[in-house]
């Protein structure tokens, strides 16, 4: 059986993104294997100490994403095969645009900060007072609003698109495509009383208004939601409630 | 519309949208206007007084000045790290400055 050829990133956070080093590994190459597999057993064979994190295996918890071959990745859902030609090294490192723990490991806590910064919980209306409202809201399911909630409901927070945008590297404050995809569903929410708050706290240099609407955010989202859309979308609320002063 | 960045971004947009129209304006009247060659002389004979256009290049040149230093700004925040309030002032001046230059050339060219 031929070799796979891989080199993990290793390091701690001390170090930083620069102070690691490249570890190369050997392991045979199997017909079907997903990279996920192959830094397991690294683990498991050759490398005890190698840091790493996943859940599920599956797709659905989003803890396993890291960069393989330059592109932020679940690791779980992505085939050797898919991403290295045979003979061809693979090349893995942890997400961009994280703190690093240690080796593949990051520091989620900047990225989850930020989704609280953009308002992303929901908080209910009121009734006038104070309690909860006697009527119920109408969301007729075809409706535009619902449509566009539903759009980017699905978001796992795996933090592939802040691994993979621009504006979060050259701005550390950006708030990031997943925060505001979140503030975005919320807004959009006709039963939620932040709308105000919310807008105010994702714009500006630090939010949507820094979106260059390159959509790596939506060309990388393992779950093919359209983070981009959602930033457009922001921006246009801000922009005509602000200007026809209904804000 | 409070926080830094927000208003700007909405005077970009706005000042693209008059610009748009405004260079197809410019450049259609400078096709028109040759008619198989000008002199200097001509040109200003046609232009003196001629306040609407005068109104119209002061527009302009404002228009460009703002939209273009802001477009520096925001690209001097994210290559270099320039930001705060004190760096947007400077980009504002320097927006306006460059639009002075512009609408000093205009009534040069349009005032009787």
């Amino acid at each position: 059986m031929a070799d796979l050829k891989v080199r993990i990133w290793r390091g701690e956070a001390a170090g930083g993104a620069q102070g690691g080093y490249w570890a190369d590994y050997a392991l045979p190459a199997r017909e079907n294997q997903t990279i996920l597999d192959v830094v397991t057993q690294i683990q498991r064979e050759q490398q005890p100490d190698l840091a790493y994190r996943f859940a599920c295996r599956v797709g659905m918890c989003g803890s396993c994403a890291m960069e393989v071959n330059g592109r932020a990745r679940w690791t779980c859902r992505t085939h050797v095969k898919r991403v290295a030609a045979p003979g061809e090294t693979l090349e893995i490192r942890p997400l961009a645009n994280f703190p690093v723990i240690r080796d593949l490991a990051t520091d989620m806590t900047p990225f989850f900060d930020k989704w609280t910064r953009a308002r992303g919980q929901f908080q209910p209306k009121d009734s006038p007072d104070g309690g909860v409202p006697d009527e119920f809201s109408v969301v007729p399911p075809a409706s535009k609003m619902r449509q566009q909630a539903d759009a980017g409901i699905e978001c796992i927070g795996c933090g592939v698109c802040y691994a993979s945008c621009d504006i979060v590297a050259w701005n550390p404050d950006y708030l990031g495509p997943a925060a505001m995809n979140r503030a975005w569903t919320l807004v959009n929410d006709v039963r939620d009383g932040g709308k105000q708050e919310r807008l105010d706290a994702v714009s500006g240099d630090a939010g949507c208004h820094s979106c260059h609407s390159t959509q790596t955010c939506t060309e990388r989202c393992p779950k093919n939601l359209d983070p981009s859309s959602a930033i457009a979308g922001l921006k246009r609320t801000i922009f005509w409630d602000t200007l026809l002063g209904r804000r | 519309m409070r926080a830094p960045g927000t208003r700007l971004w909405a005077i970009q947009r706005l000042t693209a949208a008059f610009l748009g129209v405004a260079v197809v304006v410019h450049l259609v009247t400078i096709m028109l206007a040759i008619r198989g060659g000008l002199s200097a002389a001509e040109i200003l004979e046609r232009t003196r007084g001629a306040n609407w256009w005068f109104a119209f290049y002061a527009a302009f040149a404002l228009c460009a000045g703002l939209h273009g230093a802001i477009g520096l700004r925001n690209i001097a925040g994210e290559w270099l790290g320039l930001r705060g309030r004190g760096v947007d002032a400077l980009w504002l001046g320097i927006g306006l400055l460059t639009a002075a230059f512009g609408i000093r050339a205009a009534w040069g060219l349009y005032h009787a």
